[in-house]
């Protein structure tokens, strides 16, 4: 799918900011909450965020969200393959 | 403020909005640090108090919290935004096609925003929404079917394409690849001399007059200006602004028309969003089309309910249902997917396969009449009998 010239995806208001996170904040965020990121939300190598901001599969992802309740919050994704169906 | 208290207020674990509301509160108000200092510990004590605690079941409280209300929804109500303009499917069958992530709402509809140099002009926003707005070809000029000769003569009117914007070269160049291309049909000829704004049609097969008037109606109706899907448009001005309101949605053709801004307009069609924007934009669109619905009918539900739904359609990294094919069918566990609907081909299936069942859930734990993990039930607790004569 060929991405339009016009359209800078991370530029439209329904996109937050994401932020591909370097290893030690990785590891920092597993141990924070006692986990492996296979436990972290995912997604998709093809989505035209990851591919604007260049993450590639098993890099994770902090995204930060407009919170309608705390006005600014943290969310984090795991980029993956997506399955063939 | 005094430095050391804004110090204060930034490296306390309140959330962003609270601190903003803290400052507001605080302006100009005159306290000692002491005060001060009692003030910040009673927000943050209560800010502790208010968060959800640990194995609180969330998820039921959501559905019911969304569920409740939707009982007292209209079952069926259409919206006419202005006068006899467009509709637009709302209330609960609007609610149901979020939750189930449908490819494609019942009324897509796209609110389209303009650039700067385009949105304070009327003839300006006129001359987008031609871009986009669907014109068959019959819309352009005479269409006469010649019997006599078998052939559908189509004379454009200059006058017309002037008007839209389009140039007459351009309609005849498009006409013919459009009918093939779009509307799959490939039985003709056409003839044009380069200089009239005139084309000829020709059916293939000239034996008999169906094939002819079959023609004539994809020639009438090919779209020859504008995006295919998007077959209205009608152009409003709202605070300042000319903003378009389209039937029909195609996020990534629109972006691509001059005047359009780029980082505003959106498309109630959910899953082109997560197409085009990924699947945060469609978190966020999820929240604010359930959110709309909901307050649209004067209902007010917590947006934290609706923001946990639409978590877990997110989840994954592509939007999905919840039901059968999305949140509830995809379970670990065989009791609580059998538990849902389709109870027999769950268990044959997990038979097959020989799937084993943790009991690590709600709904499994209550078929087996086991404690749930929740709440107090997520709570172990080991006593150590004393050994008899011990004490």
């Amino acid at each position: 799918m060929c991405v339009s010239t016009r359209l800078n995806v991370l530029a439209h208001t329904m996109v937050p900011d994401h932020q591909i996170m370097n290893e030690e904040e990785v590891s920092g965020l597993l141990s924070l909450y006692n986990i492996t990121n296979e436990q972290l939300p995912k997604m998709y190598h093809d989505d035209p965020v990851v591919k604007t901001i260049g993450a590639k599969p098993g890099d994770v992802v902090r995204i930060i969200r407009k919170s309608h309740t705390a006005g600014r919050a943290e969310s984090f994704r795991l980029v993956v393959r997506r399955p063939k169906k | 403020m005094l430095p050391d208290q804004e110090a204060k207020i930034e490296g306390s674990a309140l959330p962003v909005k609270t601190r903003e509301q803290l400052r507001t509160y605080l302006e100009g108000k005159e306290i000692t640090s002491s005060q001060f200092d009692q003030i910040l510990n009673r927000v943050i004590d209560e800010y502790q108090k208010t968060r959800i605690e640990a194995c609180e079941a969330v998820g039921i409280i959501a559905a019911q919290s969304i569920g409740e209300p939707g009982t007292q929804m209209t079952m069926r109500t259409f919206h006419y935004a202005g006068v006899a303009e467009i509709n637009v499917t709302l209330g609960l069958p609007r609610l149901i096609e979020i939750m189930d992530a449908r490819k494609e709402p019942s009324t897509p509809t796209m609110t389209i925003y303009l650039e700067p140099d385009y949105l304070g002009d009327r003839d300006r926003a006129r001359e987008v929404s031609w871009q986009i707005e669907a014109a068959p070809l019959h819309e352009f000029g005479d269409i006469t079917t010649d019997m006599e000769n078998m052939q559908i003569v189509v004379h454009l009117n200059t006058a017309v394409c002037e008007k839209r914007k389009i140039l007459p070269a351009a309609i005849i160049e498009a006409a013919p690849r459009k009918i093939r291309e779009r509307r799959h049909y490939r039985d003709f000829e056409f003839e044009t001399d380069g200089k009239s704004p005139t084309i000829i049609f020709m059916p293939k097969n000239r034996e008999s007059y169906q094939n002819l008037f079959q023609l004539a109606e994809h020639v009438k109706n090919v779209i020859v200006q504008g995006i295919d899907d998007i077959e209205r448009v009608v152009v409003r001005k709202e605070s300042g602004e000319y903003i378009l309101y389209t039937e029909g949605s195609n996020l990534k053709d629109v972006f691509d028309v001059e005047g359009v801004d780029t980082t505003r307009t959106r498309t109630n069609n959910i899953s082109e969003i997560s197409q085009i924007l990924g699947i945060e934009a469609a978190r966020n669109a999820i929240i604010n089309e359930a959110l709309s619905t909901l307050s649209e009918q004067g209902i007010l539900v917590d947006v934290r309910h609706i923001m946990l739904v639409a978590d877990m359609m997110c989840m994954e990294g592509e939007v999905k249902q919840i039901g059968r094919h999305g949140i509830a069918g995809e379970k670990e566990s065989v009791l609580s997917r059998a538990a849902f609907e389709v109870t027999v081909n769950h268990l044959l299936d997990a038979a097959v396969a020989n799937e084993v069942d943790e009991l690590s859930g709600v709904t499994e734990n209550v078929i087996v009449g086991q404690p749930i993990q929740l709440g107090t039930g997520d709570v172990k607790l080991i006593a150590k009998p004393l050994k008899s004569g011990e004490s």
